[in-house]
């Protein structure tokens, strides 16, 4: 069975850079970071973080009070964000409940509630009263919640492959509506600010001191961020732009250091350039993973120099939302889609001398131009990796 | 919509059921459990410095993935692979939420890159030098399910061979109250386009939306045995693998959907 296209006909994000697509363009344009210097919980390391405001103080409606946590609120900020729920709303009145399946990518899912209970333990060591809700203390909390919140009834699965989760539930989506099994798809990822992800991975020494640089000869490492985005995947609809292909693959490297020369990230892209009937001068722009880690632009510059004409543009846009980790892969496909819909690519925030591995195609500035097909890459933790295109609505 | 698949390898283990002929002679009630409890398997996928530390998820994922893989007669390498785990590393959960309560200065780096989802799936495709994709996948109570679905698709789109494991490890400290989970329990399949050449037993998958789900219970002398793992719901489609007569089953999907299998 053939790889078929998707109509995405609804699709948003929420992250430091801004809730919604309108608020998402503006930042891009007006190139307005969303970064601010770490202040996230009691002891602070000294780095930048793209923090979503407000979280702290919008607990979930009553009637979803038992997801409540941070991821889930970012969640439902998410949901309740360009009238998205309302698309998916619609969707399940039209196909069924139980014909619009739910997959969502996560990398810690809600551990910042169960971080919060130990450290809130009372003298018996018991899980304060408040944070006794199994369902936060496990990873398909997100997909769980937002299946619920959906009033959906069908297959709810959440993937969780570290920075390549949401990338990866394009994937596993089309392949659920290419065999019949649903009709229609809520992707997306959410992950949240939690002690987790900043204290692990300051000890792999991989956070920068400063606004990160993707791609800079002087970039120091990554900021972590926060980020919820969401898109419905339909067989057939008037309009809508396309998912017109995606490719999976693995380094077989090692746990948390890409393959120095890319294997798995070239073999990702061949997949996905392949489903998509499409050659390297086809893309007009890239997402680039651009984490502004010293081995990760390293090897995807050299990926991008290698394999693609000066004539696409290609850029991280990490310098305005920071590394959202399992959400990264729905954030940069909905800033795509933007790219794509309104025509302007992204340059790169905070880049200033290009690392030698750069080719023309990384771009500094934003570009205004004619463009019809992108690709978004993600490469994960356990060297996974997923390249998704997508194409113009026409 | 109907998915169908050919079963080309099994493998289990869990501690009083330790590998797949033991475990399928306890369901089919041949012979009694064993009385002693197994150590765990040693990853011998590994390098040897790396066996001995190596968390108990990633032991309990790469010993059933390669028997299944043995049993297929297929080389890991050329496999792409599904993992599913309900929790996932409920000890390095632990050790991270208490750390992070008291020195969060001090996480370890190695316990960090470990406590991701994928963990098992990353050695796993790092010891047999496996580019094929993998994924990692948790649905809370129909993990078990959801990872069957997504492997069986993955075979009737592509048209290839895939892994699946599952597995489940012991809940430590407070956590333990929140996601309960006992003892080590993993299962891997190798499921595979069907094929008029090869005779092999074979699975139908068809999904129903129902009122409330009523999976088909455990009842062999085997189900006592890992009912405190959070990987139990697995155990009824492993006892009718382990009849050798055509069996069909129900497996919960979620509260309001239900997998149908029939085991051919």
């Amino acid at each position: 069975m053939q790889t078929r296209p998707l109509r995405i006909t609804a699709y948003t994000l929420c992250s430091a850079a801004g809730d919604g697509r309108a608020a998402t363009l503006a930042a891009l344009r007006e190139r307005r970071t969303g970064l601010t210097r770490n202040d996230f919980g009691a002891s602070p390391i000294s780095t930048w973080i793209g923090r979503v405001a407000g979280l702290e103080t919008q607990p979930l409606p009553a009637e979803f009070a038992n997801w409540d946590c941070r991821n889930n609120r970012l969640a439902w900020r998410g949901l309740t964000t360009d009238r998205f729920i309302d698309a998916a709303r619609a969707a399940r009145d039209r196909y069924g409940a139980h014909r619009v399946a739910v997959v969502m990518g996560t990398s810690t899912s809600s551990i910042g509630a169960s971080e919060e209970a130990y450290a809130r333990l009372d003298p018996d060591g018991r899980y304060p009263a408040d944070l006794r809700r199994p369902i936060i203390h496990t990873p398909h909390s997100l997909g769980d919640f937002v299946q619920y919140a959906l009033g959906l009834t069908g297959l709810s699965v959440t993937v969780a492959t570290a920075c390549s989760s949401s990338a990866k539930v394009f994937a596993q989506a089309e392949r659920l509506i290419r065999t019949g099994l649903a009709d229609a798809a809520v992707v997306g990822g959410v992950d949240s600010l939690c002690g987790s992800v900043l204290f692990g991975f300051n000890s792999l020494e991989l956070v920068s001191p400063e606004p990160c640089r993707p791609f800079d000869v002087e970039r120091r490492g990554i900021n972590l961020g926060e980020a919820a985005g969401f898109a419905l995947l339909e067989k057939q609809a008037p309009r809508g732009e396309w998912l017109l292909g995606y490719g999976e693959s693995n380094d077989a490297h090692h746990m948390s250091t890409p393959h120095p020369e890319g294997v798995g990230a070239r073999l990702a892209l061949s997949d996905a350039l392949a489903r998509a009937g499409l050659q390297p001068a086809d893309i007009d722009y890239i997402n680039l993973h651009g984490t502004a880690s010293q081995k990760n632009d390293e090897v995807e510059a050299k990926l991008v120099a290698d394999l693609f004409p000066a004539t696409t543009c290609a850029s991280s846009t990490k310098g305005w939302t920071g590394h959202t980790l399992g959400a990264a892969g729905i954030v940069e496909a909905a800033i795509s889609l933007i790219a794509l819909e309104h025509q302007l690519l992204p340059g790169t925030l905070n880049l200033r001398v290009p690392d030698l591995a750069c080719g023309p195609q990384i771009q500094r500035d934003n570009v205004q131009r004619e463009a019809s097909h992108a690709l978004s890459f993600s490469f994960g933790f356990g060297g996974s990796n997923c390249v998704l295109v997508f194409g113009r609505d026409r | 919509m109907t998915l169908r698949v050919a079963i080309e390898g099994v493998s289990f283990w869990a501690s009083r059921l330790p590998g797949w002929e033991t475990a399928r002679a306890v369901m089919t009630g041949e012979q009694p459990p064993p009385e002693a409890a197994s150590t765990r398997p040693s990853p011998t996928l590994l390098a040897p410095t790396e066996r001995r530390r190596a968390p108990d998820t990633v032991a309990v994922a790469l010993e059933v993935a390669a028997r299944a893989c043995e049993a297929a007669g297929r080389k890991p390498s050329d496999l792409p692979s599904v993992f599913a785990s309900t929790h996932g590393d409920l000890a390095i959960s632990d050790y991270m939420c208490s750390t992070l309560a008291t020195t969060p200065a001090l996480i370890s780096p190695i316990k960090f890159h470990n406590s991701v989802h994928n963990a098992a799936a990353g050695y796993w495709s790092i010891g047999t030098g496996s580019l094929a994709p993998y994924t990692a996948i948790s649905s809370y109570l129909y993990t078990f399910a959801e990872g069957l679905v997504e492997a069986a698709t993955q075979v009737v789109c592509e048209q290839r061979p895939v892994l699946y494991v599952a597995f489940d490890i012991e809940a430590k400290g407070a956590l333990a109250t929140m996601a309960s989970s006992r003892g080590l329990l993993g299962a891997a399949l190798v499921l595979a386009p069907v094929s008029q050449a090869r005779q092999h037993r074979s699975l139908m998958l068809t999904t129903e939306s129902v009122g409330e789900c009523h999976p088909t219970p455990a009842r062999s002398a085997a189900a006592p045995l890992v009912a405190d793992n959070a990987l139990a719901p697995c155990l009824p489609f492993f006892e009718a693998l382990a009849s050798s007569q055509p069996r069909t089953l129900s497996l919960a999907l979620g509260r309001q959907m239900a997998l149908n299998v029939q085991v051919n």
